[in-house]
């Protein structure tokens, strides 16, 4: 497979939150405590064992509501802010174009974490290392579709290769506008250079919690561009930096504990 | 349901009314897109909360609760004024031109159709019914117009009941803006033409008020005027909210009926099988075959013992005495101390069933409590529960660890009737077991004791013929599939389908309806999954569908009266005059010994009169609602506003008051509880969530009990997102003191206020997951529910009641 893609076609979502569960379930993440905060919204944010959401928002005036639900998640970029933040190289591209973290070469230093434009890495305090969505690769290699794509029950999550998918976007954008979306549009296609999970919204996507405009963040940049060459140093300076980390809250840890 | 989730693909408009149709059943949304992607359907949303379907429909159209009967009113008056129906299909498939008993009225003031008297039983209003009747002549033929014009035709007297449903006067008592009424009606009412499909989709937000049977009437009448019965994409069709609800209903799980939807025999009504029989058997059409199907059951029950000297043990089976046994009654009786013992199978009533708190208080007078459940629920432990000691509770529980659906084999019936055969995909867990091997070992131990000690009425447990088990003296499912099925005494062959059986005490059957879904033991139907590929996915050789593996019942009517299809894109059947027979991508809801005319003449095979009722009647014994043969506006029991349409009348006159001082009766009570309230479900959570409340994952999504309440009513009362509420309604009064549930706050623009009769009303929604058992507790809304019932079924209002809510 070229380019392995999920269509999200959030005309079509109805918040049912299969996806959510499924991913889940097939990666075996445990639940988080939650509380209800007034929104189906929930868990509020991604974390290590939260990779998948739907996220639940409302719009509108004088009595007229629009309640835009979409499944959100890790968007595989193209310019993947992730991987060129990773000092380590533990963010590669995978063989059927997706991103995923290597968790043996994880160094946990959370740069990641801070330069997804779409805050969907965690970090897992136990295993100090960062996570997130997979696309499913044990499944893919398997010739299985992504949980979250085989659970869809209206197929608001399609999965395929971009070569079909993009038209097919195009299609979908191009029907809802006729039948009076006039915001309708295709999301992920020029932004960060195309990502794997591709949208159709209905509207704009500052209206579903979507960044307008992603960007890998100015300082990944400069950093990927300058210290590309020290690599070395900067993982040497990273694990010295974890391992000062860590003693230091294993001594929190222990002050915490005797003062209990 | 009349049709199947996959048929929903055919429909030009569908209507999603009292059933939140995205949220509890996502499955439909596939085959309503497909509509939609495919031939440009529109989906409007008829629900008192703006809901997830509601967020991807066209159009959506709030409502006030309990209020649906206006709303279904006001289309049938548009459709009707508008000249909006299918001329033809009217004319001839239902009982438009039927002339009724000139004596028929409805009064306009009382809102009482006559024949109304006092029924100083249930302290309630009942019918005579004796002037609901169709004019015969001499020969006794029913006498009709085909021209429509005589005023005491069925059609006319339609048009002059719903004539003050104008949408003016539907708006003031819906709350519905009068622009989004009319907006839906003439949307609706596009499907009046051939080859066109409406498709009205239902399900609680339906029948459970105190005029549920005579919501689903109205849907019905909707469905006739404008031809959407039998054909493809149209239907009425009642979505089940549990994966074998519909099979609990076909093998009688209510105490009104037996199976096969016969009814339950009465005590002074019914002494003898004759005169059961006579009573309850039309001389036309479809249930003139009602004693082979009742004798075939009877032989099945009893076996060698049933037979015809013995009226085949007629006189073993249980009598209806005249009283109610249905959820709501059971629970008084329980309070009264009639009530020794409940065998609850699957079943949380302290959760699911109406005003719920106070239930927890009449279970303490049983002596005996069985709980057969997958989980330890709160019925099981209602001693635990809130204001509970145990030390004062001498009822002995005893808890029967079950099987889950999916570590049990057996079929289940969907909402479209298929009877799909499911397999055990794993091992229960300890010492769970299957619901049939419980029942099973129960009975088998029941009858041993009721053999060696006796009883009241023994013969009703020895003579029954129970011989379930396999070579291992363990249940063999396979025995039970066989009866159900039906078989000749005389050598045990599997029939065919119902039209072998006999009422001659030659052939046994469990069930008619079911019969022919296991008439092989190499590859019964029930188990079959082949795809269709072409065609309209009716999907004929995947499992079985009641009756005789037909997809869409009453199809007869999807043809003209030449018996070409209304609509030639989707054709279910027709008629082949080369062949001189029907045929077509289902099958024929026609005997094969029925001529073409007189097919014609009765596309609705069920009724005797042979054609959709406009107007509703018990006719030769066969239906008729006891509320009145028209649909008709009558308030919530817990109302806000008197009956805008009939000054006189205010609730329902006819339905089931089982308790005094239960509901909003006074101003005073009005001022006090001044919110109109609705409960539902929600996809994260199954019925009384005693599953899922404690599945982690789930649990996650969904922590807590909460309340969605307006941004204008949050304004009022102080309240931010997320904070907690108090809310109280009548059912927690007690004594002078105000008990309450406690519940987050939603606040949405989701909810609106409601202008009802130019006053601005607030309109709260609640969940009813949870309870005091299990990871995620809460509060259920059913403790607020009253405990009134529809006349017909008795179901609950859940969906309509009074409450006031606070800051916590």
């Amino acid at each position: 497979m070229a380019q392995a893609m999920c269509l999200i076609d959030t005309s079509r979502c109805i918040g049912c939150r299969g996806c959510q569960a499924a991913c889940k379930q097939w990666n075996q993440l445990p639940a988080e405590t939650t509380t209800f905060t007034g929104s189906y919204e929930n868990p509020p944010r991604f974390s290590s064992d939260t990779w998948c959401r739907v996220a639940f928002r409302e719009h509108g005036d004088n009595g007229r509501v629009d309640w835009l639900m979409s499944k959100q998640g890790c968007m595989h970029c193209t310019d993947a802010a992730c991987m060129q933040a990773c000092p380590v190289g533990a963010i590669y591209r995978t063989a059927f174009g997706t991103v995923d973290i290597d968790q043996v070469k994880c160094i946990g230093c959370n740069y990641c974490v801070v330069a997804c434009p779409f805050d969907v890495i965690g970090f897992d305090r136990r295993t100090n290392k960062a996570r997130k969505c997979t696309f499913c690769i044990d499944r893919l290699e398997n010739g299985l579709q992504p949980a979250c794509a085989i659970v869809c029950p209206t197929r608001s999550i399609t999965f395929g290769d971009a070569s079909d998918l993009v038209p097919e976007a195009m299609i979908r954008a191009d029907r809802l506008r006729a039948a009076g979306r006039v915001n309708a549009r295709i999301y992920g296609l020029d932004e960060l250079n195309g990502t794997a999970m591709l949208y159709v919204l209905t509207d704009a996507p500052e209206k579903y919690g979507l960044p307008a405009d992603p960007e890998v963040p100015l300082q990944t940049r400069i950093s990927n561009v300058i210290f590309r060459p020290l690599r070395l140093v900067v993982v040497v300076a990273a694990v010295f930096g974890l391992w000062a980390t860590r003693s230091r809250s294993k001594q929190l840890e222990q002050a915490r504990t005797e003062s209990k | 349901m009349t049709n199947h989730w996959n048929d929903y693909q055919h429909s030009d408009v569908i209507m999603a009314i009292g059933g939140n149709t995205a949220e509890n059943h996502p499955i439909s949304m596939k085959w309503i897109g497909r509509a939609r992607g495919r031939k440009g359907a529109k989906l409007i949303c008829v629900d008192p909360r703006y809901n997830r379907t509601a967020a991807v429909a066209d159009l959506y159209v709030p409502i006030r609760p309990g209020t649906n009967i206006a709303y279904l009113g006001g289309l049938i008056n548009y459709i009707l004024q508008n000249e909006r129906y299918h001329k033809e299909y009217v004319e001839h498939y239902t009982n438009a031109s039927f002339l009724v008993n000139e004596n028929f009225s409805f009064d306009e003031n009382t809102g009482l159709f006559t024949g109304a008297e006092p029924d100083p039983v249930r302290n309630a209003t009942k019918y005579s019914m004796q002037d609901w009747q169709y004019q015969t002549d001499a020969q006794g033929n029913i006498r009709k117009d085909p021209a429509l014009t005589d005023p005491n035709c069925s059609f006319q007297l339609l048009k002059k009941h719903y004539s003050r449903y104008t949408i003016d006067n539907v708006s003031r008592i819906t709350g519905t803006p009068i622009d989004v009424l009319e907006q839906s009606y003439s949307l609706y009412s596009s499907t009046g033409q051939a080859g066109k499909a409406g498709n009205i989709l239902y399900a609680m937000g339906i029948t459970q008020f105190t005029h549920g049977a005579q919501n689903v009437r109205a849907v019905a009448i909707v469905q006739l005027l404008l031809g959407n019965m039998g054909i493809a994409g149209g239907g009425v069709n009642a979505q089940r909210g549990q994966s074998n609800v519909q099979g609990a209903t076909d093998m009688a799980m209510l105490y009104h009926i037996i199976p096969g939807y016969n009814p339950c025999p009465q005590q002074g009504a019914h002494p003898t099988l004759a005169d059961y029989l006579a009573r309850t058997t039309p001389q036309k059409n479809w249930w003139s075959n009602r004693p082979k199907y009742i004798v075939s059951l009877l032989k099945a029950f009893y076996g060698a013992n049933a037979t015809a000297a013995n009226g085949f043990g007629y006189q073993w089976l249980p009598k209806l005495d005249g009283l109610d046994h249905s959820h709501i009654p059971a629970y008084k009786y329980m309070r009264d101390g009639e009530v020794e013992g409940l065998i609850c199978v699957a079943d949380n009533p302290l959760v699911g069933g109406s005003s719920s708190r106070a239930k927890l208080g009449y279970q303490k007078n049983l002596k005996w409590l069985v709980s057969i459940d997958v989980v330890e629920n709160e019925t099981a432990s209602f001693w635990k529960g809130p204001g509970m000691n145990p030390a004062e509770i001498d009822t002995e529980v005893f808890i029967l660890p079950a099987a889950f659906s999916y570590e049990r084999e057996g079929e289940k019936a969907n909402s479209g009737r298929w009877i799909q055969w499911m397999w055990k995909a794993q091992e229960p867990p300890g010492n769970a077991k299957a619901d049939l091997w419980i029942v099973n070992e129960m009975f088998k131990k029941l009858q041993t004791l009721y053999q060696a000690e006796g009883g009241t009425v023994p013969e009703q447990i020895t003579m029954m013929s129970w011989d379930y088990d396999g070579p291992d003296g363990q249940i063999d499912i396979v025995k039970v599939c066989r009866e159900i099925n039906g078989y000749r005494v005389n050598d045990g062959s599997l029939v065919t389908n119902f039209v072998g059986l006999q009422d001659d005490g030659s052939t046994a059957c469990g069930n008619w309806l079911y019969s022919g879904y296991y008439n092989n033991l190499e590859s019964p139907a029930t188990k079959k999954r082949i795809r269709e590929t072409e065609g309209l996915g009716f999907h004929k050789d995947w499992s079985f569908a009641w009756p005789l593996n037909r997809r869409i019942v009453y199809n007869r009517a999807s043809c003209d009266l030449q018996g070409k299809p209304w609509n030639p894109d989707a054709p279910v059947i027709w008629w082949d005059a080369a062949q001189g027979r029907w045929v077509g991508n289902d099958v024929p809801d026609i005997p094969g010994a029925w001529s073409f005319e007189y097919s014609t003449e009765n596309p609705f095979i069920m009724l005797p009169e042979g054609v959709g009722r406009l107007f509703s009647i018990g006719y030769q014994g066969i239906g008729g609602l006891l509320d009145g043969p028209f649909p008709t506006h009558y308030e919530p029991a817990d109302s806000p506003v008197p009956n805008l349409l009939y000054p006189q009348a205010t609730y329902n006159p006819v339905s089931q008051r089982f308790y005094e001082d239960h509901t909003v009766e006074t101003d005073e009570e009005r001022q006090r509880y001044p919110h109109i309230a609705t409960s539902y479900r929600l996809v994260e959570h199954y019925q009384s969530g005693s599953v899922t409340r404690n599945q982690p994952w789930l649990v996650e999504m969904m922590p807590e009990m909460f309340a969605e309440i307006s941004e204008e009513h949050a304004e009022e009362l102080g309240v931010k997102n997320g904070d907690m509420l108090i809310i109280e309604s009548k059912r927690l009064y007690k004594d002078g003191e105000q008990g309450h549930i406690r519940a987050r706050a939603c606040v949405t623009r989701r909810i609106q206020p409601l202008m009802i009769d130019g006053v601005r009303r607030h309109v709260v929604g609640m969940p009813f997951h949870w309870g005091f058992m299990g990871m995620s507790t809460g509060d259920s809304a059913n403790d607020l529910t009253p405990s009134v019932g529809d006349p017909n079924t008795t179901i609950p209002e859940y969906k309509a009641f009074l409450c006031n809510v606070r800051r916590a």
